[in-house]
């Protein structure tokens, strides 16, 4: 198995940070690049996937596993079969040491909206008996304003919403209807305001995960990557203590800290996409067959009801 | 008449109506989801002008090509997507003029402009990609 660590980790000082209410999420996996994250005190620190395994398995509570863009019916290089690399993603979850409660699905679950990948993605989450909680991509919306997919898979008639696990506050948020010609990602006025609702009746020492398709940072401008209004839900967000962004969209792990909320983009299970600005443009990488699983993955993130810190661990399918 | 014979009577008649009432735009190539390869063009609707000229747009490396394009009114523009990625080609008005259905690898989408103007579109998956038609009075 490898294990190679591969991130540079910012090492600001967790001590400040990190106690009770900062630090009850403590690991999580990727199974998609070799990479260990573990969250300390809102701050992300590389870590053996050895010391992951027996955090995981040593962990009192509950975990949680976040898969994204599996893009079923995508059919070109470098992968022409999305859904072996998917059910293979479901497998690497069934083999953790710690059973997830859930999975979180960050969107683009199809590739052109059509019932037939719908069906196949529902069908291959379904056989793997985790419940699943959905945002959709801007693949999934393409007809009819993404009726299909909010009828399919989401909770509420307007596609966010928000629920608790042992402590914890999951908020689901849509960024990827509403899109302006040479614009970005967006939430939109009437789902701000319904943020900023929800949490107004979280205490502040309630820890926020939140989850939407498109980062909620400017990870690259030039090609979209990023959510115009997002100044506006960070704001809502400021005065939590521990918020953790989890979002898709990109096709690789990028991660920054910004005082106590940290970000976190994901790996695909279908195809990996290159670093901002290093290509002519955001489409597939078309890497070999050899190192195809290196660059896809899933995530798991392990959520104690401790003082411990959150932990993130990225890890490839090729691990 | 069947429940679903009489609901597509109403429905074409409808279209049929809409069309009309925007006599200035007409779509060659009905957006009709899945079920008819857009790149097809037969079945026009026999009220739908009939265009004098046509010109392309090509969709490659994320962009449109050319960027801006002048078109006499009454040319029937074709926009094709050579990525690998699907794209769509989006009127920015609200609501759209034209809006094609998604375009997988090597479909084509076409618009048939009659009203001199321009219009400025881009793709609603990737919003970054942004085109313009000028169209002139012939």
């Amino acid at each position: 198995m490898s294990k190679s660590i591969t991130s540079d980790v910012p090492q600001a000082a967790d001590e400040q940070h990190g106690t009770n209410r900062r630090g009850f999420l403590k690991c999580g996996v990727w199974a998609g690049t070799g990479v260990a994250w573990i969250m300390s005190g809102g701050i992300p620190r590389s870590m053996s996937l050895d010391l992951v395994d027996t955090a995981l398995a040593d962990a009192a509570s509950f975990s949680f596993v976040q898969i994204s863009d599996s893009h079923i019916g995508f059919n070109k290089a470098p992968n022409p079969d999305p859904v072996a690399t998917f059910r293979q993603g479901l497998q690497r979850i069934k083999s953790l040491p710690t059973q997830p409660a859930f999975m979180i699905h960050t969107g683009d679950v199809s590739h052109l909206s059509k019932p037939d990948e719908f069906d196949t993605a529902e069908q291959i989450i379904g056989e793997s008996g985790f419940e699943t909680h959905y945002v959709p991509g801007e693949h999934d919306i393409l007809i009819d304003d993404g009726k299909p997919f909010f009828e399919r898979f989401s909770k509420s008639a307007d596609g966010w919403y928000s629920f608790d696990q042992n402590g914890v506050h999951f908020i689901a948020l849509v960024n990827v209807l509403g899109f302006k010609s040479g614009g970005f990602g967006h939430l939109g006025e009437e789902q701000l305001a319904w943020l900023q609702r929800d949490l107004m009746a979280q205490s502040a020492s309630t820890p926020i995960v939140v989850f939407t398709h498109i980062p909620l940072w400017m990870v690259y401008d030039k090609w979209g990557w990023g959510t115009d209004d997002a100044a506006q839900a960070m704001s809502y967000l400021k005065p939590f203590g521990s918020v953790t962004v989890l979002n898709g969209h990109i096709h690789q792990v990028i991660q920054k800290i910004e005082g106590t909320v940290s970000f976190h983009t994901a790996y695909s299970t279908a195809y990996p996409q290159p670093a901002p600005g290093t290509a002519p443009n955001p489409g597939p990488m078309k890497v070999d067959a050899g190192r195809l699983k290196s660059l896809l993955g899933i995530r798991d993130v392990n959520s104690l009801s401790t003082t411990q810190p959150l932990a993130i661990i990225d890890t490839p399918l090729s691990a | 008449m069947p429940i679903d014979k009489a609901y597509r009577a109403r429905t074409s008649a409808i279209v049929a109506c809409l069309l009309l009432l925007t006599p200035h735009l007409a779509y060659a190539v009905m957006p009709d989801g899945m079920e008819m390869p857009p790149s097809v063009t037969r079945n026009v609707p026999a009220n739908v002008p009939v265009a004098t000229s046509s010109d392309q747009v090509e969709i490659g490396n994320f962009s449109f090509s050319p960027m801006a394009l002048t078109v006499a009114a009454g040319t029937k523009v074709t926009w094709t997507n050579h990525d690998d990625i699907p794209h769509t080609v989006v009127s920015d008005d609200d609501p759209h003029l034209f809006k094609s259905p998604p375009l997988d690898t090597d479909d084509a989408y076409s618009v048939i402009f009659q009203k001199p103007g321009t219009y400025r579109y881009f793709c609603s998956v990737h919003p970054k990609m942004v085109g313009t038609i000028i169209v002139k009075a012939p």
